[in-house]
């Protein structure tokens, strides 16, 4: 039985007042999604903003309800089956909220109670300990940082020792050292048999946790494997440079561009050096010119650009 | 430790709320009651009699002791779900697999204890000022219950309904507020013309208010079972509509 299942799965939301004035349909934000992840899975979904990530988690979570198709966890509908589904899965929300009634260990004691768990202290404990919370239990939240109120998110989802856990962008905008700190605990949690859902927009996060990847693009999957085949699809190198100057819009849709380094996918050196020729042409000046190995973020970027390669464009 | 799970974890939850903010959530309501009794009390003791033979005074604490509880038990729900909502930690409660049983007791609960511990205050306070008597205690208490169960499950419906403060403040200052004062609060409707008194019948609160000084006076304007009548079917409409709320996911649930 898979630990998450997304079978055909749709959301439209409906037109706004003056969308439906103007006979504009509502907003198709997840359109026939279906994939499954098997136990113990650590799982990336990715994609851009807008691309349904969020919403499909919310739907998981029962926060928004499908218009159509079924989710169940562990074989509980989220639906029909909440309950035991809910009690299936930690969630930890993109936005980074906290109730401000409250201290640390109150906040997880409660949330402990929703589970219906009385003595959890000693896993309360653990958490706080593992995120780097222990100094903060007794601090109310409105005293911590961001990035300790994340780690305060983290413990919550998972205070009820879900066996999926879910996180929405969890390093959004936090320190490095947090970063370190979360993902040591989640592969722990996951070397003991949890399943992870990620999403992310730390394409380098993803290629190092993740063992199989979804891509979503205007809310429909556009690519579905294990991360190492996905690399495999990209091309197999990248062209580096830098430039002061603007790219052609053929070239540089394709293009990451950081700044003034800019970074090209190409198969081989004939595409190389067409591609410095077309540049060349452009007028544009590039120096510091290197290869590397492509990664997923080039993987994310060709997807999410199209069939076309740049050069095809460029021709 | 925590020592409740479910429903009654979120009631705790919703009662600590409350009660970390004492100052705020009773010290205030009590001192503004008081200050109702010294004003309203001071002017017309020496003026009214009510029902023949009950002091001004007398008179007003019950009718203030209810008024905070009805007022208190409203603002509970009503500010925990507007609050909850707009910063966005509803999300802790929406994630958990409590059903929208669990929701409306908990929340119902809450405004309960707070209205009681309001209008324990409030008639502490009060009651140095002047002694009511207790002819029937189970009417007091079981239209203090039903008083607060019912503005609970209305605070909770306006929390659910309002998107921003302003919608709330709306059905609080244009809704709640006036029919708690036009309810018999600071006056027997007996002492209105007649189709005043026919218009207070009209009103909810009324009866509330009425029932409860029934059981420190043992005379009122209506009858205790009619009001009790009333009240608990408008409990009973109010909370089916709250429950179904809860149950579709109403604004909480996209």
């Amino acid at each position: 039985m898979p630990a998450i299942s997304f079978q055909s799965v749709s959301k439209t939301y409906p037109p706004s007042r003056q969308q439906k004035a103007q006979g504009k349909p509502g907003l198709k934000a997840v359109d026939e999604v279906s994939f499954q992840i098997e136990p113990g899975e650590f799982f990336g979904l990715l994609g851009p903003n807008g691309a349904g990530k969020t919403t499909l988690i919310s739907m998981l979570a029962g926060l928004s309800r499908p218009t159509a198709g079924a989710i169940s966890v562990h074989g509980f509908d989220v639906q029909r089956d909440y309950a035991q589904a809910r009690r299936q899965l930690g969630i930890v929300p993109q936005e980074l909220v906290f109730d401000p009634f409250f201290n640390v260990r109150e906040s997880l004691r409660i949330q402990s109670g929703y589970f219906g768990i009385t003595n959890n202290e000693a896993w309360i404990d653990e958490l706080l300990q593992s995120l780097g919370l222990a100094d903060k239990a007794t601090a109310n939240m409105r005293q911590l940082s961001g990035g300790m109120k994340r780690r305060v998110l983290v413990a919550q989802a998972l205070v009820h020792k879900p066996p999926v856990i879910v996180l929405d962008e969890p390093t959004a905008g936090v320190d490095v050292e947090l970063r370190q700190t979360l993902w040591q605990f989640v592969a722990r949690l996951n070397k003991q048999g949890s399943t992870v859902l990620l999403t992310t927009h730390y394409l380098e996060e993803a290629e190092a946790l993740c063992s199989r990847i979804a891509m979503l693009k205007q809310g429909r999957v556009i690519a579905l494997d294990r991360t190492s085949e996905l690399l495999k699809s990209a091309a197999s190198n990248v062209l580096r440079f830098k430039t002061d100057a603007m790219l052609p819009w053929a070239i540089a849709q394709h293009a990451r561009i950081t700044g003034r380094i800019v970074q090209l996918p190409a198969q081989n050196a004939h595409e190389v050096e067409q591609l410095l020729a077309a540049i060349r042409e452009a007028g544009v000046a590039v120096e510091d010119v290197e290869m590397r190995k492509a990664d997923l973020e080039d993987v994310f970027i060709d997807l999410m650009a199209g069939e076309q390669t740049p050069l095809e464009v460029a021709r | 430790m925590m020592a409740v799970t479910g429903w009654r974890a979120l009631l705790y939850k919703e009662t600590l709320r409350f009660w970390k903010v004492g100052f705020q959530t009773v010290g205030a309501p009590v001192l503004t009651a008081l200050l109702y009794l010294m004003v309203f009390g001071h002017v017309l003791e020496d003026h009214v009699k009510v029902y023949g033979t009950v002091g001004y005074t007398a008179f007003l604490v019950p009718g203030l002791v209810m008024m905070s509880v009805l007022q208190n038990a409203f603002a509970n729900s009503s500010s925990s779900i507007i609050q909850s909502k707009i910063m966005g930690n509803l999300v802790f409660v929406l994630l958990t697999p409590l059903s929208h049983w669990g929701w409306f007791f908990a929340y119902v609960g809450s405004s309960v204890i707070r209205g009681l511990a309001v209008g324990l205050g409030v008639f502490a306070v009060t009651v140095l000022f002047a002694q009511p008597s207790f002819v029937a205690p189970v009417w007091i208490l079981v239209f203090a219950l039903l008083g607060s169960a019912m503005l609970g499950t209305l605070g909770l419906i306006a929390g659910l309904w309002a998107e921003k403060f302003d919608q709330m403040a709306v059905f609080q200052n244009f809704l709640i507020m006036p029919m708690t004062f036009l309810s018999g609060v600071f006056y027997s409707i007996s002492s209105l013309p007649p189709f005043w008194q026919n218009v207070s019948h009209l009103n909810p609160f009324f009866y509330m208010i009425d029932g409860f000084r029934y059981g420190f006076f043992g005379v009122s304007d209506a009858s205790p079972w009619l009001s009790l009548g009333i009240v608990g079917i408008a409990w009973l409409v109010v909370s089916a509509i709250a429950v179904h709320l809860l149950r579709i996911g109403y604004k909480i649930r996209g």
